[in-house]
């Protein structure tokens, strides 16, 4: 770890002018940035705490829709009884995300900014069309907020400060574990609501998280995991390291996608 | 009843409880006054040149004790190899140095290139980014098929990369290949044995403190046998006398054959803290770990076994490429020599058995022992060809077995690979752990899960090792450097507590508990009153360490050894102190008796009258009561069994969830049924890690792309079934006074063979018949998708 400042503001209006500094790094959950610090493969001037803002932490509806700070953690996501009833498939994603020692620290804004390709979290937040609050005032919506892997629509120095989620007829997650590092090899998000269905694949692609228009379209006209016989995700633009080969990848897309229509019921 | 004391008990283990209230004393926690600490740069490039290097920014920067290189150990010695092992033409094996820092030269990624010894780790890691380095990049070569062909070449010494190319047993070789060429049938089957990260909990670390007053130096390292490290080290490398030298392994986390060598951090340690005046600390982090232990395995293997028509082996014919590594480890060797080609035979009669190894030298982190050592690759060939014979043959895999069984009446056994079975009954575990697996209610089982959508494969595999480690005479004729006896001093103290003091090294192993268990049962005393010193040269007597399931059967003995002269002794003190002859005493429970009289006397006061000798046989006996013992083992110990498991495949994932696992082992006398069951728990999560999770992998430019648990997969208890562990087949060893054979490795070397077989027999169906370890489910899937294609 290389040397830097801290500083932990109390409120959102403090984080942004810290956050002014463009070498400053924000600080959530720490559950990458600190590992990365201790590697010395970031050298922030100034460590930016967000874990000392109350207004951005916490779980409430608005508007039909479930709303959660950016800075609530993995566990409370899971452990929330709002989310287990309205969209319980969010609650049992949060609550597979990597150990209890990672759900404890982590937070979906800390996930959803670094948008790892391999993260649980984005699949949900595109899977259900969820819309990203931020610090400049702006609500992206899902679809423009994924821009590749490690890549977001946030500016410099932009900070989410909630998510809204709508709540679907049913939905589900289905993950398929990296047997190492238990990040998802591949994991799908089907989410069922009025007259259209979502689908979104994590893990898979070298663009990071995506909707597959092709299976929405087949579950759309019927929502069952036969209706996605004859689906089939290419292997192309998928990736390969030692746990999968593309192929594999796209192969397992399917098998998850069929898992997680069952699982939605 | 079962026992709660003594030999057989299942006495909690003592030592937890200072490992589990965080009272434990481990080398890190070692911390000295005016500390250093070290920071080794090392090589990010597998194979290269180094063309330049400045080390003159980071000498002068902020907090830097010292830098060093390799110009600044001119005199010092190369790591030392233990283990010679002799050509098929005579000639000893390429020998190449190896040096504590890198010579001109970088061989793997981790090779250690610079040492910086600063106030902190933060002060040393800091000055390494100012170190000038250039390193002219070579090709490298991983793949020993691409090695052995020369090209790129690591060692001058070797123009082929070959260390060794070792022939046994050489005499069979023409009736071997006769034997196959006119077999009924000959079942051939090519495998690899992956390459594993040994991944102890505690990291390789070391401190190293020079006493200018005393000219003596003290290093605190991680290791499983000081007294080989003292020895290696003060003779080979740094030139020490043993008298000056101190070797402390305190607690130690774990080892797993990782900690037996002698490794050019704690040599460096330990020099540098005279040249910098100060105690100097390294502590390896995982990152490192993954980069400089010594990895285990590796083995590219053709078998071939050659059978009549009723399936009897008429001989058998192997030949390995095994790989070494960038240098030579200290006992990496004789892993794939020694510690295999004569494990071959297994535990079937094979008349004819010959097997060629050649020891390759690649641009990767060292190999040596690890969790058995030669015996799981020697195992896991047969193992998985017998299997796919009894498929070809149309035999029934447990009869296939049976049929070739040594049988209990032909002890000992002379196999055709050097080695004499002593004692053994595989019939009888093979018979218990079909039992235990409940083998005849398998095909309900099978249907359950094929109607859940999952095949089910039922696996069966035997072994045996060669345990107790070993022979002196015929380990040195061999090419063993050192002797494999054990040593102890069992110390009665003046009040008749008993301090006893082990060459063997326990990290993880319960020593202090069974070892207590042993001499309790002997003097008749409770096991608190007797404590069990190990892992400081200062304190032991010379002996060799822990490692090859050898403690208690070789280490154990010697304090067998050592308490018997104690009785003696004790009983002469009685016999004066009663009045009586000698003869006449017996000792039973803490008691000396005169036969035939209630006449008495106890354990305590003969020890005290040992120690305050007014009333003594001055002239027949020495005043004190402390004996030292050195035990050679007469041959090696044969521990044997047979391991059966159920796994489900997934056929649309590749996944592969072992459902059941029973273990029926023969490990002779058991001191601690508890400590012996644990210990089989701890090596079948190994073995199952290797079989299914676990794989080093390099890329083609020697970069190791399994250098973190981002990558590696170690095997997690959900990974794992509730195993069934037996021990009711023994067999007493017939030459060591507990009749033990060892019981470490034995789960690590079975199980792998049994969870690929059950693996192949789900897939049969399929037509998939082989995949290599480790199965994940990448590999599954493609194996299925390949052959139904």
């Amino acid at each position: 770890m290389y040397a830097f400042d801290y500083a932990r503001p109390a409120s959102l209006a403090e984080a942004i002018e810290a956050m002014k500094d463009e070498d400053a790094k924000a600080l959530a959950g720490g559950q990458t940035l600190i590992p990365t610090l201790k590697q010395r493969l970031a050298s922030p001037t100034t460590l930016v705490d967000l874990n000392g803002i109350a207004e951005i932490k916490g779980i409430c509806l608005k508007d039909g829709m479930v709303a959660i700070g950016a800075g609530t953690r993995h566990a409370e996501v899971a452990d929330s009884a709002d989310v287990q009833r309205l969209i319980p498939a969010l609650a049992h994603l949060a609550a597979h995300i990597g150990d209890p020692q990672v759900r404890n620290r982590g937070t979906l804004g800390g996930s959803l900014a670094n948008n790892d390709p391999s993260a649980c979290y984005p699949a949900a937040v595109l899977g259900l069309g969820a819309t990203v609050h931020t610090s400049a005032g702006r609500a992206i919506a899902a679809d423009d907020y994924f821009q590749g892997m490690f890549e977001t629509a946030l500016g410099e120095g932009e900070l989410i400060t909630s998510v809204d989620f709508p709540v679907p007829e049913k939905a589900a997650y289905m993950k398929f574990v990296q047997p190492a590092s238990r990040f998802a090899l591949t994991g799908v998000f089907v989410a069922k609501f009025l007259g259209a269905v979502r689908v979104a694949v994590t893990g898979a692609s070298e663009s990071g998280v995506f909707r597959w228009p092709e299976a929405e379209k087949a579950l759309s006209a019927n929502f069952s995991a036969g209706a996605l016989d004859g689906v089939a995700l290419g292997a192309d633009g998928m990736i390969g390291d030692l746990h999968g080969t593309p192929e594999y990848r796209a192969h397992l897309a399917g098998v998850m996608a069929r898992r997680a229509v069952t699982a939605a019921g | 009843m079962p026992k709660d004391h003594g030999i057989g008990a299942s006495s909690k283990r003592r030592e937890d409880v200072r490992f589990l209230t965080g009272k434990g004393q481990y080398t890190d926690d070692i911390n000295r006054p005016g500390q250093a600490f070290c920071y080794f740069l090392r090589s990010n490039v597998a194979h290269g040149t180094i063309t330049s290097l400045d080390v003159s920014a980071a000498r002068d920067a902020k907090g830097v004790v010292g830098v060093f290189t390799s110009k600044d150990l001119e005199g010092l010695g190369g790591i030392p190899c233990g283990w010679e092992v002799t050509d098929k033409d005579g000639a000893p094996m390429k020998e190449p140095k190896h040096p504590i820092l890198a010579e001109g030269k970088v061989r793997h990624v981790g090779d250690p290139i610079v040492a910086i010894i600063a106030d902190s780790l933060a002060a040393g890691r800091d000055a390494a980014e100012l170190v000038e380095l250039e390193i002219d990049e070579l090709p490298a070569v991983v793949d020993m098929r691409e090695a052995i062909k020369g090209g790129t070449v690591l060692h001058d010494v070797a123009p082929d990369n070959i260390c060794y190319d070792w022939e046994f047993v050489a005499e069979n070789k023409a009736a071997v290949d006769e034997a196959i060429r006119n077999a009924h049938h000959v079942t051939t089957l090519e495998l690899v044995n992956n390459r594993l990260v040994p991944n102890a909990m505690e990291p390789r670390a070391a401190v190293g403190e020079y006493d200018a007053g005393r000219d003596e130096y003290t290093l605190w390292t991680t290791s499983q046998n000081p007294h080989v490290i003292r020895l290696l080290m003060g003779a080979f490398v740094l030139s020490i006398p043993e008298h000056k030298l101190r070797v402390v392994a305190p607690d130690v986390g774990g080892g797993f054959g990782s900690k037996i060598y002698h490794y050019a951090e704690e040599a460096f340690i330990t020099w540098v803290s005279k040249r910098v005046g100060r105690p100097v600390k390294w502590n390896a982090d995982r990152s490192e770990a993954f980069m400089s232990d010594a990895h285990g395995r590796d083995h590219v293997t053709k078998v071939e076994l050659a059978m009549d028509q009723e399936g009897n082996f008429l001989a058998l014919r192997s030949s390995t490429l095994a790989n070494m590594g960038a240098y030579l480890s200290t006992f990496a060797p004789c892993i794939p020599t020694w510690l295999h080609g004569t494990l071959l035979a297994g535990n079937y009669k094979t008349p004819l058995i010959f097997t060629n190894v050649k020891a390759v030298f690649t641009n990767t982190v060292p190999v040596d022992a690890y969790r058995g050592a030669g015996r799981p690759e020697a195992t896991y060939q047969l193992e998985r060809t017998i299997d796919k014979a009894a498929r070809e043959m149309g035999i029934d895999p447990v009869e296939l077995r049976r049929r070739n069984f040594v049988k209990p009446d032909q002890y000992p056994y002379q196999t055709p690979v050097a080695v004499i079975y002593d004692t053994g009954n595989y019939d009888a575990t093979l018979d218990k752990a079909l039992e235990l697996a409940d083998v005849r209610g398998f095909a309900e089982r099978k249907a359950d899960s094929a109607a859940r959508g999952k095949l089910r494969g039922l696996g069966i595999a035997n072994y045996i090792e060669a345990c107790g480690i070993a022979p002196s005479s015929l380990v040195g004729a061999l090419g063993a450097r050192a002797g494999l006896y054990e040593a102890a001093t069992v110390r009665v103290n003046p009040t008749g507590n008993v301090s006893v003091f082990t060459g063997s090294h326990s990290h993880g192993q319960g020593h202090e508990t069974t070892f207590a268990q042993v001499v309790a049962d002997m003097l008749g005393c409770e096991e608190a009153n007797v404590d069990i010193v190990h892992g400081d040269t200062s304190r032991i007597p010379f002996g060799m360490g822990t490692y090859g399931s050898r403690s208690l059967a070789v280490g154990g003995s010697a304090i067998v050894k050592s308490v018997e002269k104690i009785i003696t002794k004790a009983k002469k003190i009685a016999a004066h102190l009663l009045e009586a002859s000698e003869a006449d005493i017996t000792f039973a429970n803490g008691q000396f008796t005169v036969a035939g009289t209630d006449k008495a006397i106890d354990w305590g006061s003969v020890a005290l009258t040992a120690y305050v000798p007014h009333k003594y046989p001055i002239d027949d006996v020495e005043p004190g009561l402390e004996e030292t013992s050195f035990y050679d083992p007469a041959n090696f110990t044969y521990p044997a069994g047979t391991y059966v498991c159920e796994v489900e495949v997934d056929p649309d994932t590749g996944v592969v969830e072992v459902q059941s696992f029973v273990a029926a082992d023969d490990f002779g006398n058991v001191v601690n049924p508890m400590i012996v069951e644990g210990q089989v728990h701890g090596g079948l999560a190994q073995g199952i890690g290797q079989a299914i999770l676990e794989g080093c992998s390099y890329d083609e430019n020697g970069q190791l792309l399994s250098a973190s648990y981002m990558d590696y997969a170690m095997p997690r208890a959900a990974d794992l079934p509730m195993f069934v562990v037996d021990h009711s087949c023994n067999t007493p060893c017939t030459h060591n006074p507990l009749g033990v054979k060892g019981c470490g490795e034995a789960g690590a070397i079975g199980s792998p063979p049994a969870i690929v077989n059950a693996v192949i027999d789900a897939l049969s169906a399929h037509g998939v018949t082989h995949i290599d370890m480790p199965l994940t489910p990448r590999r599954v899937w493609e194996a299925i998708r390949a052959a139904r294609n």
